[in-house]
């Protein structure tokens, strides 16, 4: 699949501008018993994906669903620049697809991003190819494997051309094949303009597809760096011991 | 025994002769019946969702409400739509005591109740599955709504099954409201009360029989189409 024909359907102007998208200033939220995210402060930048990284409920999943607006912080300021809620796009870490066909699936997002009717069965069968499941457009979408379910979810997220995409785990339980045709298709959408904010807990993917980390510990930014400096020259203690696998006290 | 065997053939008789006022009382049933259960569901879905979608201040309320509702007793909704229709009543005007459309009319106010209270059960459970899904994509809320609705099609098929057999077996309030007059109002329910009455117990069964049969094919019909669409989209 050529990336030329997905960037004539994006509003990729070619110049890899740095512009801020989201900005997320001294944000809290609180449940009724505890402060599950605690004062982060974040910018995010067009162009290129930024990986989410940090333990099990360090708050990674709370912060994507706050910059997506499905929370409204306790306090704190989420905001957006240049872009419009409806160019935030979600990726759940176990998608939720609708009791119908895969192809079905993707008209009804077409339909919600208001596509045009004349250039929806074009656009079905670009996502179809770029997420090969052509083979599978008829069939009902609850059906697929766990894999073929994420590549859905995730051409379907595009559908009407987000400028942010955020992922949650997308590859978490899937095989290696199948990972790296994730990986590929996460690196497309990528160099076509969108941004994506990817939450994992593979260094790997993260040293593969990101150019910075954010790294969350216990509802707080430990650090945010370019990648290759987390991964081998981690600043905080947190990342440290994330790093090296130990259980941080 | 020999009872039920009279009744048998009876049943059996009627069938086969293709005997005229048979199938007047069937097709009038049927008439009345789907109507009816048409009407219900064009009120009560669209209700039914709007209470599982819908945040609004007494939403709570209503909710008991419909739920208590689903159990009113044929008779008095019967005697309520005859007042109603009475010459006497409101409606008095529009002279339909004793037709087919007040029994239409009392059988969808029966029904409604349920379709409402079931799809906005189905919807709910639906709407817990899908609402973030549905926020993340910006769907508006009748964009939700009618996602929701087509996506549980096969769960208010069942919906619509139990108030179809409310409505197919009842007979208190058709017969108040339409008075179970031959060749106009008399449907199977209020025929076999009669036939019962006069000690025609025989003819009685027999219609009993066809009734009894008939609710079936009707469930099986639709069950099967129901679990044939949900196999196909693997719900
Ligand atoms: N609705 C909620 N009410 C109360 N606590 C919650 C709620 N949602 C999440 N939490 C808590 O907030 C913390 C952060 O959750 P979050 O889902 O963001 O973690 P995470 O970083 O995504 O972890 P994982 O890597 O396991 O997915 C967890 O301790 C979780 O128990
Ligand atoms: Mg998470």
């Amino acid at each position: 699949m050529p990336d030329s024909n997905i960037i004539s359907l994006q509003n990729w102007t070619g110049k890899p501008a740095q512009n801020t998208i989201v900005q997320l200033e001294d944000v809290v939220l609180d449940s009724e018993s505890r402060r599950l995210v605690d004062g982060i402060s974040l910018t995010l930048r067009s162009g290129g994906i930024t990986a989410l990284m940090g333990s099990n409920g360090a708050g990674k999943t709370l912060t994507l669903r706050l910059i997506a607006r499905l929370l409204q912080p306790s306090s704190g300021i989420v905001r957006n620049c240049s872009i419009e809620e409806r160019d935030i796009a979600f990726v759940f870490q176990r998608p939720v697809l609708l009791r119908r066909t895969v192809a079905a699936n993707l008209l009804h997002a077409l339909k919600l991003c208001k596509v045009p009717r004349h250039n929806r069965r074009e656009r079905i069968q670009l996502l179809l190819d770029i997420s090969r499941l052509s083979e599978m457009a008829n069939s009902p979408a609850r059906m697929l494997s766990g894999g073929e379910q994420q590549r859905l979810a995730m051409v379907r997220a595009i559908a009407g051309n987000p400028k942010l995409l955020l992922l949650d785990e997308p590859t978490a339980s899937l095989d290696p094949h199948a990972t790296s045709m994730l990986e590929n298709l996460m690196t497309t959408i990528a160099n076509s303009g969108t941004k994506l904010v990817l939450v994992t807990h593979d260094a790997g993917q993260a040293r593969r597809l990101s150019s910075d980390v954010v790294f969350m510990h216990e509802g707080r930014i430990a650090e945010h760096t370019p990648t290759h400096q987390f991964l081998n020259t981690p600043q905080s203690d947190e990342a440290k011991a994330y790093l090296e696998g130990r259980l941080l006290v | 025994m020999e009872e039920i065997r009279t009744a048998f053939a009876a049943a059996f008789k009627l069938i086969v002769t293709l005997d005229h006022n048979l199938f007047e009382i069937v097709g009038l049933s049927l008439y009345v019946t789907l109507t009816a259960v048409l009407i219900a569901c064009l009120i009560g879905l669209p209700l039914g969702a709007l209470l599982a979608v819908g945040r609004f201040p007494g939403r709570h309320l209503v909710v008991v409400f419909i739920n208590s509702l689903m159990g009113l007793p044929p008779v008095v909704v019967g005697l309520v739509v005859y007042l109603m229709l009475s010459s006497a009543g409101p409606f008095g005007v529009l002279q339909l005591l004793y037709t087919p459309t007040a029994m239409i009319i009392a059988q969808a106010l029966l029904v409604t109740p349920i379709i409402a209270a079931l799809s906005r059960q189905i919807i709910e459970a639906l709407h817990g599955e899908y609402d973030e899904m549905l926020r993340s994509m910006h769907a508006g809320r009748m964009a939700t709504l009618s996602t929701l609705i087509w996506d549980a099609r096969y769960s208010l098929v069942t919906a619509a099954l139990a108030g179809l057999g409310r409505a197919f077996a009842e007979v208190g309030a058709v017969m108040i409201v339409g008075g179970n007059i031959n060749h106009v109002t008399r449907v199977m329910t209020t025929a076999i009360a009669l036939e019962t009455s006069k000690g025609e117990l025989a003819l009685a069964l027999g219609l009993g029989i066809i009734l009894v049969g008939l609710s079936i094919m009707i469930n099986t019909a639709l069950m099967s189409l129901r679990s044939e669409m949900e196999r196909m989209a693997y719900a």
